[in-house]
């Protein structure tokens, strides 16, 4: 088992980092009435963690023993009959589910699932609590229909049940949704919470930690506590004892990263363009998102850049990525970027040195 | 309505304090009067209500329907359809035709409540039914209007097609006001037992802009963290905004005109997981209130905004749009020209 699985914490008071948090959560469930909830923050800073701790915290030991269940949903849809494959994660007490995996249909596991879920009575009423939990992860990434769908029957049926929406962002979540909820903002830890959370680690697993090695890798890893630990865990398997200054290797797709915007610095050419595509496409056949890959050649350009370039290539940056947004084929926006961007440095180059 | 047989203390606030009668919904001073007619005369035409979340229009529609028909008759007389149900126009053309065209029986009153010889059929969050549903409805609501009414309602009401927004009496819902807020959390407060000093109360009707079931949620989170007296920092603290501090930094940051500077507060706002559409907001603020820009340069900038503010909804990603939106206001704040220089 990896570490970040292995150490994850179970219940709130093994937390170690986000204590505020902690300790409002554990007063916030302690009557029958709490509100629904939605927790956003960037990825990796904690949410899941924390959302297991709290339904541990509200039921108990039982809400620990889950089983995966993947099931196929035939749903009535008028003229035909559609087919929808979930995979949820649920006790006696909830029911954890992804709705947007179900892409354009999502509005279908609202409207019939989720609406059936919640409409029934708890199974353990004997339990702590007399409503059960539904957890929805990435609500951000629901259809505009299916958060609407959503709406009423937050109202509706909330003395039964209570949601707990996780997201990124939650500019993404309509208003309408925002406003049923109490939000709940998961910042990133910050560097010196993450330390202490790699020394924990450490002392589980009998390491000993040379000065200032836990604070260099928390630097590296911006903020994500879940690539801190991963990082941590690479370290040890390339090098045990660690020494000080031992090297924090990067993830692989970010030095491809790396060597892609070498590349299109040094040559600017349809020729290059197209070595580039191939490299794009195996950054995301390996499942890195695009937005991922975009964002970190602009990381890597705004490294390497004149300043007077970097506010015209971070306009591209967004446009593009809105743009993919939009579209249906990433390749093409990723693309387009590289070669808006070969464009205005060359037209940079020839205007410097000619 | 909910299932019977709930017992109000196990639900949040919002939904324990939700008025049963029509009389009791807030601020909605013109919708009250004419329904209040209506209850008495017990004829109503079809009617539209729209507005911002949270300003009382499901509330008021469901006291309507339970005012004129009581418990009993409800079920039969009412049906109440809202996004979470599918409303395709194979449900119009058979759902809710078939409610719609079933005939009323007596017009007698019934314990007291008057019964009136309609069918009501409310279609909640209505805009978000597709504009073929919402024309097959038109014939629908010609041809039984005798005997059934139709109550739509929505958020936008320019999602209404033209044909049945026509045929309705339309009812605009406001933000509220913070006068009525307060007497509507004072109410809350004082059956709760809770003390919220008149700085507290102000601040949750500005926070919550005009949509008491944010301002019930808040009030209820502080409650539950902070204890019976309640500040108007822990109503801060819970509603989510973002500090002050962390805008004016970012914005201080583009009046130094430094990229690299700026892109760091961009980075850690993300980091901190605050909402960019939120930032864009207090931004613009932020630059619309300031003394020291030119009126170009603030058209500029809310011009960026707003487009920034576009994309964000159309789901782009919010580190690269808050970073694009700062570094044009670095480029209008120094007086840089709006075009790029080597854009071919
Ligand atoms: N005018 C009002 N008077 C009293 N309470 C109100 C009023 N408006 C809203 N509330 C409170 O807010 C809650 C939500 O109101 P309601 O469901 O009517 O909003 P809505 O206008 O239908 O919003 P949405 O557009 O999001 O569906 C109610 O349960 C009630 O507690
Ligand atoms: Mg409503």
């Amino acid at each position: 088992m990896l570490w970040v699985d292995k150490y994850r914490p179970k219940t709130l008071d093994q937390m170690i980092v986000h204590q505020d948090i902690v300790q409002n959560l554990k007063k916030l469930v302690s009557e029958q009435d709490c509100p629904h909830l939605l927790f956003y923050g960037p990825s990796g800073s904690g949410k899941k963690t924390l959302v297991r701790a709290l339904l541990r915290q509200m039921f108990g030991a039982s809400a620990e023993k889950v089983k995966v269940e993947n099931k196929t949903w035939k749903i009535d849809a008028g003229t035909r009959t559609i087919e929808i494959e979930l995979t949820t994660l649920s006790s006696t007490h909830h029911v954890e589910m992804n709705p947007s995996d179900a892409g354009f249909q999502d509005r279908y596991i609202v409207q019939e699932i989720i609406k059936e879920m919640a409409k029934n009575r708890p199974i353990d009423t004997k339990g702590k609590k007399s409503f059960k939990v539904l957890v929805l992860n990435e609500v951000d990434k629901l259809s505009r229909e299916a958060q609407h769908s959503l709406r009423r029957t937050m109202e509706k049926y909330s003395a039964s049940c209570r949601l707990i929406l996780c997201c990124n962002s939650s500019s993404k979540v309509t208003e309408a949704i925002r406003s049923r909820c109490l939000n709940i903002r998961i910042n990133s830890p910050p560097e010196d919470e993450i330390v202490k959370v790699l020394e924990f680690t450490a002392k589980k697993e009998g390491l000993t930690l040379p000065a200032g090695f836990a604070a260099r890798i928390a630097g590296k890893t911006n903020r994500s506590l879940r690539r801190a630990v991963l990082s941590f865990e690479t370290c040890r398997v390339q090098q045990y004892p660690f020494s000080s200054n031992q090297a924090i290797p990067p993830m692989d797709w970010e030095e491809y990263v790396s060597e892609i915007v070498s590349e299109t610095m040094t040559e600017q050419s349809p020729k290059m363009l197209f070595q580039v595509r191939g490299k794009l496409y195996e950054l995301l056949i390996n499942c890195i998102p695009a937005e991922i890959i975009l964002k970190r050649m602009l990381y890597e350009l705004l490294r390497k850049l004149d300043s007077e370039l970097k506010h015209e290539v971070c306009h591209w940056a967004a446009y593009y990525e809105h743009r993919m947004r939009q579209g249906q084929k990433a390749i093409f926006h990723l693309e387009a970027f590289v070669a808006k961007f070969m464009s205005i440095y060359k037209a940079f180059l020839i205007s410097t040195f000619a | 309505m909910a299932p019977l047989g709930q017992t109000s203390q196990h639900q949040p606030w919002v939904e324990k304090y939700r008025p049963k009668q029509v009389k009791d919904v807030a601020h909605q001073d013109e919708v009250v009067r004419v329904l209040t007619n209506t209850l008495q005369t017990s004829n109503c035409p079809h009617m539209l209500f729209y507005g911002p979340p949270g300003t009382g229009k499901t509330t008021t529609a469901l006291a309507v329907a339970h005012q004129l028909y009581g418990p009993e008759l409800y079920r039969s007389r009412v049906l109440e359809l809202n996004a979470s149900d599918d409303r395709g126009i194979n449900v119009v053309r058979t759902k809710i035709k078939g409610f719609a065209a079933v005939a009323v029986g007596s017009t007698q009153r019934q314990g007291g409540y008057p019964c009136p010889p309609f069918k009501i059929i409310i279609l909640d969050e209505a805009d978000s039914m597709t504009e073929d549903a919402q024309n097959a409805l038109r014939r629908t609501m010609e041809t039984y209007s005798k005997v059934t009414r139709f109550f739509f309602i929505c958020n936008y009401i320019s999602r209404i097609i033209e044909p049945l927004a026509s045929r309705c009496a339309k009812f605009r819902f406001k933000p509220l006001s913070e006068e009525v807020m307060s007497s509507r959390i004072q109410h809350i407060c004082n059956e709760e037992g809770l003390n919220l000093d008149a700085e507290a109360l102000s601040t949750l009707g500005s926070i919550s802009q005009g949509d008491l079931r944010r301002a019930i949620t808040y009030l209820q989170g502080a409650a539950r963290l902070y204890g019976s007296s309640i500040t108007s920092s822990d109503l801060i603290s819970v509603s989510g905004v973002v500090p002050v501090e962390v805008v004016e930094s970012l914005f201080t940051a583009c009046k130094i005109g430094n990229f690299d500077l700026a892109n760091k507060e961009v980075n850690n706002i993300i980091a901190e997981g605050y909402p960019v559409s939120q930032v864009l907001s207090q931004v613009f603020d932020l630059i619309i209130e300031s003394g020291e820009l030119s009126d170009e340069q603030k058209a500029r900038i809310s011009q960026k905004l707003a487009e920034a503010d576009k994309c964000l909804v159309d789901g782009a990603d919010e580190y690269l749009q808050l970073l694009d939106a700062a570094s044009d206001t670095i480029r209008a704040l120094h007086n840089m020209p709006q075009e790029f220089s080597y854009e071919t």
